[in-house]
Order: structure tokens, then C-alpha cells, then sequence
């Protein structure tokens, strides 16, 4: 399962982490990737001066266009799946 | 010096600033008993009869700074030694009477308690008098006053009375540490209780957040309270004190507001439970329509749990306008959600005890909230909000009929007349402070403009709807 989290803090927010948060959500069902993503949230990662939306993917830290969220999903996201499916 | 409304504000914070001041370098128990001379040196006296009573009060405050008593459960607590034993005779008549021949006030008197004497001057007979004011309000020269103490007056639940030295005392069972006698006593003889020590506790010991992050929650009331600085700087300037993160209140309101709009289209009728003064009053006076009090936590227990269930490891302290919320946070089932309370006197003092410069700072971010989860920093904010998440939730048809309360003497003829069945509403929005929580004894100012300025502060957020601001927040509910 890869573990995905988004930051919800204020400054992300205000960035537009709810278009994140909803497209992720989106696209993981979509998808139907379901049992091989957990998407949680964080108030904060300490990187509110990045360009961009802080997430996770498997702990390794990406900062996310709001507009470009199915390119992040099919680079990071599915690409995790996959991995972790081949371990 | 006008962050403060008043002096005794302001002789408090100095307490509470040298109190943190001392804490931070942990040289506190050393150096306690030299802040009263600290704060009144020399020998002339400039509050009281002598600078060494004027020490011995700043001690008692340095003690409420640090906790206060231990043995007193109640969060507001009475400074015997500072209480000036003002007069309490009631209503008086002063030389300003005079001995006119219209006698309006033996008029309006029901009771027959004024007479005249040779000069046609009117007395009031004590033991007739029932302190109605009647013959105060007729009086053309204002010549009745009534001498009825600031505390007692302040204290809408009568829950202050005069000791046999004539000291003011709380009776425990009927406050409800709304902290109105806190804000009114022109002595500063009642005092809020202090948890800023708890707070430099959890701040030094999370070594720099590694351990567990501090967060600190802020009531949507802070809008307009720091007036020299914007609202993004007082969020930098929390960061600064060493909290991981700020996140506003108002998205626990949001969450409120959504979940009591579907608890009243289901029960038909309800309190609200966002004001702990209120819950107490209801509890204490009026315990059969407790079972109307909504089941909801309060907005501040309800965004510390979302955070809490989000991170299991991390404090959460909750920096407000309102006394009653320390009371509140110390109940066994809030306090494992909120680790501690202070007020935005205490935030003042905190900032200052660190010589953080506000106004050099750059702008932090406050946003996650709705419109109508800031204004439930007002009176009638919290039945807007209501009101728009009945509809959001697609409950247009309810018949929502709300009562908005302000202050508590408004939440006491509402909770009256519902006792008797006489009340058609069948929603009671109840706020203990008038004007609601910007009114709060734990404010820097109570100014006019307060209310307008959280209307602008709700205007300003992002979200624009509750289910915008709360519908994603799902994703963090542990499975």
C-alpha cells in the first residue's frame, strides 16, 4: 500500500491543497486503486515557502501544481503502486 | 499603552510577561519573589496606600500567573487583599437631591420606601427598598445612585457576594467562568487562573517539535485584536514562540455547524454547545433541558480531536478571548483533546516575554476555515452558519426557527420561558458574553469595531461554504 499525504495547513490550503486532496481522491478510485492507496493528511510539513502543495508519497516529499495533478498522479503515484506491487 | 482596554489588563500582563520572561530561562523559582519589586520599584506608591501592598497584591498575581490555588477548582479566583471592599448600600440618594416638590421617586416607589425630611430631601427605608431602580430612572437631577459593587454587578448569574469582611467571594456552584467580575473589577481583584507555565513546558520539553509537535488552535475572535499588526504576523510571531503550526478554530466550527444542523433536523430541538459558560449555566440552573445541550464538542475540542486522530503524537493548545474555556479544557474527557488553554492576554504576554518585534515579522497564513466558521466569533454567527448547513445538507425544509442569545442574561429568559414550554424557537444559539465571544474577558480590547472586523476576517477566507471547507477532510479519518 502506498501512503500518500497531503498537506492541509493553512498556507498549502490556501495553495490549493483541497483541488489536491479531491483530484487524488478522484483518481485513486478511478483508477481503482482503492486497496493500494492510503491518502491521509497533515496540518504542516514545514515547507510552506515551496511552490506548490506539499505530499508524501512514501515519505518522499514532492511539492504539487494544483493544475497538474493527474501528471503527478501517473508519474509518483501510480509509479509507487507499482513498485510496491513488484516487491 | 492602548493594547490593553484597561490598566489592570495591563499590570496583569506585566505579571504574566515577567512570569514567562523568567520561565523560558528556567531561572523562575529563583527569581519569582523579585517581580513585585520589579514592577514597583521605589518607595511612592502609585496604585495603592503604600508600594508594600502594592507588592503584596502583584504577589498574589504572580501566583494566579503560575496556576494559582491548587485547592480551588474554580478557574477565576478572588484576590482577598486586592479587593477594595467597595460600598455595596444599593440604591442611595446623594447630595444632588434637591428637595424638589414634584417627588417623582416616592411616585415610581411600589414599596414606600422613600420619605422626605424637613428639607423635602428624599432617604430610601433599607428595609422596604428592593433595589428596583425605579426611583433612580425618574430622578430629573439623577440624585439616586445605585452602589451596587462592579463584580456584582458583572455578574449576571449572582454567583458574587460579599464576605463577612466584606470581601467579594465566588460561590463555585453557580459561576460559570464566563470571567465578566475578571473584566469589570476596577481593583483587579478578581483574576483569571493562569496556565502560561503549562504552556513553556510543553513548548521547551517537545525539543523544537522532534518529540511531539505543539499546535496551537486560535478562536476566529482573534480578528482585530492585535491592533498594531496584521493577523498574518500574530501567526508568525505563534511560531516563533515555538509551535510547529497555527490552525484556526473556525474549521472546528465548520465541522460544528455542519453536524448540529443534522442533530436538530433529527431532534427538533436544540442548544448550542459552543460556549462552556453556557453548557455550565444549563447544567447548573436548569438541569432538565440539559438533554437539549447538542452533543457536539465544542469547536475547539472538536478540531483538537481531528488533529489528535490525525497525529497521535502532538500537544494541543488552544489560545482564545474566553475564561470559561480553561474550565472547560480541565474536564477529564477534553483535556486528553486539549492539552491546555490561554487567552489572547496571555499570547500578548507570551510574545513580549520572548521580545518577538510583531511588526518585523513576515505575514504567516491562517486559512482553512469557512465564512461561516469565523463568525461564530459573534453573536448570531453560529446560527448563520446553522442556518446555511441545514441547507447545504439539504434540510431547506426544517423549520428552522433559532433564538440568538446574547449574553447570558438573554440565555436566561430564553431558557425560562423553554422550562415552561412558552418558547417557540427551536433553536437556542447561547452566548455567555454579550456580543458573544469577541466579547470575551480574555480579549486584548472589546472595541465596536471588533464585530465588523471578524465579519471582514470571515470575508477573507478561501472557502466560501462549510462543505467546501470540511467536505475533503475525510481523508484523514483513520481507518
Amino acid at each position: 500500500m502506498a501512503k500518500i499525504t497531503v498537506c492541509i495547513g493553512s498556507s498549502c490550503h490556501l495553495k490549493g491543497s483541497r483541488k489536491v486532496v479531491e483530484e487524488l481522491q478522484y483518481l485513486v478510485k478511478t483508477n481503482k486503486l482503492d486497496d493500494d492507496v492510503e491518502l491521509g493528511g497533515a496540518f504542516c510539513m514545514g515547507k510552506c515557502g515551496a511552490e506548490g502543495v506539499s505530499v508524501t508519497v512514501n515519505d518522499k516529499y514532492y511539492a504539487v501544481d494544483p493544475a497538474k495533478v493527474t501528471e503527478f498522479f501517473d508519474d509518483v503515484v501510480v509509479k509507487a503502486v507499482n513498485e510496491e506491487k513488484k516487491a | 499603552m492602548n493594547r490593553f482596554d484597561t490598566k489592570v489588563q495591563y499590570l496583569k500582563y506585566r505579571v504574566l510577561r515577567e512570569v514567562a520572561r523568567l520561565a523560558w530561562k528556567d531561572k523562575l523559582y529563583d527569581k519569582m519573589l523579585d517581580i513585585p519589586a520589579m514592577i514597583v520599584p521605589g518607595k511612592t506608591p502609585t496604585m495603592r496606600c503604600c508600594v508594600y501592598k502594592e507588592r503584596a497584591i502583584l504577589n498574589e498575581r504572580v501566583k494566579l500567573a503560575m496556576g494559582g490555588d491548587k485547592s480551588n477548582h474554580n478557574v477565576i479566583e478572588v484576590i482577598d487583599i486586592a479587593c477594595d471592599d467597595c460600598p455595596s448600600g444599593g440604591y442611595e440618594v446623594t447630595s444632588a437631591c434637591r428637595g424638589c416638590l414634584a417627588h417623582r421617586c416616592e411616585a415610581a416607589c411600589k414599596r414606600g420606601a422613600i420619605t422626605f425630611d424637613h428639607n423635602q430631601k428624599a432617604h430610601i427605608d433599607k428595609s422596604k427598598c428592593i433595589e428596583c431602580g425605579m426611583c433612580s430612572k425618574v430622578c430629573p437631577y439623577s440624585a439616586i445612585i445605585n452602589l451596587k459593587r462592579p463584580c456584582e454587578n458583572s455578574c449576571k448569574v449572582k454567583a458574587i457576594t460579599m464576605s463577612e469582611d466584606m470581601c467579594a467571594q465566588i460561590d463555585n456552584d453557580k459561576c460559570i467562568n464566563c470571567g465578566a467580575c475578571v473584566y469589570q473589577c476596577p481593583f483587579g481583584a478578581i483574576s483569571d487562573k493562569s496556565y502560561i507555565l503549562d504552556v513553556i513546558d510543553l513548548i521547551k520539553k517537545s525539543n523544537k517539535n522532534k518529540k511531539y509537535k505543539v499546535y496551537a488552535i486560535v478562536a476566529p475572535s482573534i480578528a482585530g485584536q492585535f491592533k498594531d499588526v496584521s493577523l498574518g504576523q500574530v501567526v508568525s510571531a505563534i511560531k516563533e514562540l515555538g509551535f510547529y503550526s497555527v490552525i484556526e478554530v473556525a474549521l472546528g466550527a465548520d465541522m460544528v455547524a455542519n453536524k448540529e444542523s443534522l442533530e436538530l433536523a433529527e431532534k427538533g430541538f436544540l442548544t448550542s454547545s459552543c460556549c462552556p459558560a453556557f453548557v455550565k449555566y444549563v447544567e447548573q440552573q436548569f438541569p432538565d433541558l440539559a438533554k437539549h445541550i447538542s452533543s457536539n464538542l465544542s469547536p475547539m475540542a472538536m478540531l483538537a480531536q481531528y488533529i489528535k486522530n490525525m497525529e497521535s503524537n502532538c500537544k494541543v493548545v488552544f489560545i482564545g478571548p474566553c475564561t470559561a474555556k480553561k474550565a472547560e479544557y480541565r474536564k477529564k474527557e477534553i483535556h486528553k483533546l486539549v492539552d491546555s488553554v490561554i487567552t489572547f492576554e496571555e499570547l500578548q504576554a507570551l510574545i513580549d516575554s520572548k521580545d518577538i518585534d510583531m511588526s518585523s515579522l513576515e505575514e504567516g497564513h491562517l486559512d482553512n476555515a469557512s465564512y461561516y466558521g469565523r463568525i461564530f466569533a459573534r453573536s448570531g454567527g453560529l446560527t448563520d452558519a446553522v442556518r446555511q448547513a441545514l441547507k447545504e445538507n439539504g434540510k431547506e425544509s426544517f423549520p428552522f426557527n433559532p433564538i440568538v442569545c446574547d449574553g447570558i442574561e438573554q440565555c436566561k429568559i430564553a431558557l425560562l420561558r423553554k422550562s415552561k414550554n412558552l418558547l417557540p424557537n427551536n433553536f437556542i444559539e447561547g452566548m455567555a458574553c454579550v456580543d458573544g465571544c469577541i466579547g470575551g474577558a480574555g480579549c486584548l480590547t472589546h472595541g465596536i469595531k471588533n464585530k465588523s472586523e471578524v465579519d471582514v476576517y470571515g470575508k477573507e477566507a478561501l472557502e466560501k461554504n462549510i462543505h467546501d471547507a470540511i467536505g475533503y477532510l475525510g481523508l484523514t479519518d483513520k481507518k
